[in-house]
């Protein structure tokens, strides 16, 4: 099981990487392992609006379809077009190229909040 | 929760446990489902059915009380062959649908779905008692149950195994069975007897295998070890892709397209059915035949991409609920969503349109030519 060490992350296993203030948003190595393979990602347009804790997409594994929800507020300015060809990307590879979306925060110090990789993992062994 | 003697054996595997029909199965393993169909389709997959239910019934009268139960005539099935049948009450609803074995003149195997193990044993006791001096054994127990299946297994199994003579093995033609001893491909001392039938769920050449119930470990690592050895590629395989692998060639899961509250007519399963002999529930089945149902069973294919799930809604093109989807999944090897619904019959032709409700959304679907998949033993 991988933790990435330069994303945050919330408990319901969605991870947040930051570059100023904008973040990539995907799930955790966790998150996808207990799915299984993902056969389809149902990704918002490119504009909307999102607030912290809110659901913004539905990833459908073979098992189950489970919401998907955003860790900081802000605008979807960018979604992951490669998901809707390749979904198993997810599966492949959760912190890289099977990413989601790319969020325009609207309140950066959200960030701060979420889960540091160290204190995910504890979660997740508790879980 | 109910555990098979593969149990131990699935966790060493890697394999995802989960509740199905009151046993603790193994749902896939590392590869994932959509592997294990491909590898299936494509080499061999092992599948653990040892949660099914398995009887034996014998004895005076017994292919005669059989003959009554099952929609299946019996009377010319040769013994070494199998067939698939139903089991219905007296109102046409299907109780089950199983697979039958001849051992002998008045000796039978049959084997159900885990989920109605009891009640079809209640069942079959219930007449039983009623007909005469018919014999009824539970050998859930005492027999495990491996499905071996996919182009390759045939190649692989008639290297480790002999027949009662000891001469190599012939497989037996479909749906035929025999005794069979499985060895291990490097330790042919280490050899099991087992009831092999030429039988599956997966649109697959392959076998269903019946070894005693605590030697059946030994016969799964001895189809690993010596496909390794032998170079053929097979692995595990869950029910997850068990699933997926049944719904292409359009095999019914008890539950989804088959339960009491609905008869072979909607199920489009006369074929299994002899309505020129009679059983328990024919008169049932006639009438509705005659009447026409209201409903049938359709397989569509999603045009908008979504998932179907069993349960979701279906509605026409006006937005009435019309149906629900009772098996829905990605189907690996046609590469598209689909399912099977129950709709009115004026939409349960090829080429109609239907909508599935997604969350709320209608997503456009359409309804297809069954078997989605032709097995690859039917030419």
């Amino acid at each position: 099981m991988t933790y990435d060490p330069d994303v945050k992350y919330q408990k319901s296993h969605e991870w947040a990487r930051k570059d100023g203030t904008l973040f990539t948003i995907g799930i955790s190595d966790y998150a996808q392992d207990s799915l299984g393979d993902v056969v389809f990602v149902e990704l918002p347009e490119k504009g909307k609006v999102v607030q912290k804790g809110e659901a913004f997409g539905v990833v459908e594994s073979v098992k189950a379809a489970s919401d998907v929800y955003a860790p900081l507020s802000g605008t979807i300015v960018e979604v992951n077009s490669k998901l809707k060809e390749d979904p198993a990307l997810v599966n492949r590879e959760p912190f890289g190229a099977g990413w989601f979306v790319k969020i325009q925060a609207s309140n950066p110090t959200e960030y701060e909040e979420l889960l540091s990789a160290t204190e995910y993992e504890a979660f997740v062994k508790g879980l | 929760m109910k555990r098979t003697v593969l149990y131990d054996t699935h966790l060493s595997l890697g394999a995802k446990m989960a509740p199905f029909a009151g046993w603790e199965m193994p749902i896939q393993y590392p590869a994932g489902p959509i592997e294990e169909h491909r590898l299936v389709r494509r080499s061999a997959g092992l599948f653990d059915t040892s949660h099914m239910g398995r009887f034996r019934v014998y004895g005076p009268g017994s292919t005669q009380l059989l003959d009554r139960l099952l929609t299946a005539r019996l009377s010319d099935l040769s013994v070494g062959f199998s067939r698939y049948s139903l089991l219905l009450r007296e109102d046409g609803g299907v109780l089950d649908d199983l697979f039958v074995y001849r051992l002998g003149e008045e000796e039978w195997f049959i084997v159900v779905n885990a989920s109605n193990t009891e009640k079809d044993f209640a069942w079959f006791q219930q007449w039983a008692a009623k007909e005469g001096p018919v014999q009824l054994e539970n050998l859930s127990f005492r027999f495990g149950m491996i499905a071996f299946q996919g182009p390759k297994a045939l190649e692989l199994l008639t290297q480790i195994t002999t027949n009662e003579k000891g001469d190599r093995w012939t497989p037996p033609e479909r749906f035929g069975w025999s005794w069979v001893w499985i060895a291990n491909h490097s330790d042919l001392s280490t050899r099991v007897r087992c009831l092999v039938g030429r039988t599956g769920y997966t649109g697959e050449d392959g076998v269903e295998i019946f070894p005693p119930w605590d030697r059946t470990p030994l016969v799964w690592e001895s189809i690993l070890s010596s496909a390794q050895k032998l170079g053929i590629e097979a692995g595990p395989a869950g029910l997850a892709a068990r699933d997926s692998l049944r719904f292409e060639p359009g095999f019914a899961l008890y539950g989804h397209e088959l339960s009491e509250d609905i008869t072979p007519v909607e199920a489009s399963l006369l074929w299994a059915c002899d309505l020129e002999k009679p059983f328990v529930g024919r008169e049932a089945v006639l009438r509705r035949k005659e009447k026409g149902p209201k409903e049938k069973l359709v397989t569509f294919v999603m045009e908008e991409q979504a998932v179907p799930r069993a349960g979701y809604a279906v509605t026409d093109e006006g937005g009435n609920t019309v149906g629900k989807v009772v098996t829905g999944l990605y189907a690996p090897t046609i590469d598209a969503f689909a399912g099977n619904a129950f709709v009115p019959t004026d939409l349960a032709i090829s080429g109609k349109t239907l909508y599935i409700v997604v969350r709320g959304a209608r997503k456009k679907a359409r309804v297809v030519k069954r078997p989605l998949y032709k097995p690859a033993y039917r030419t």
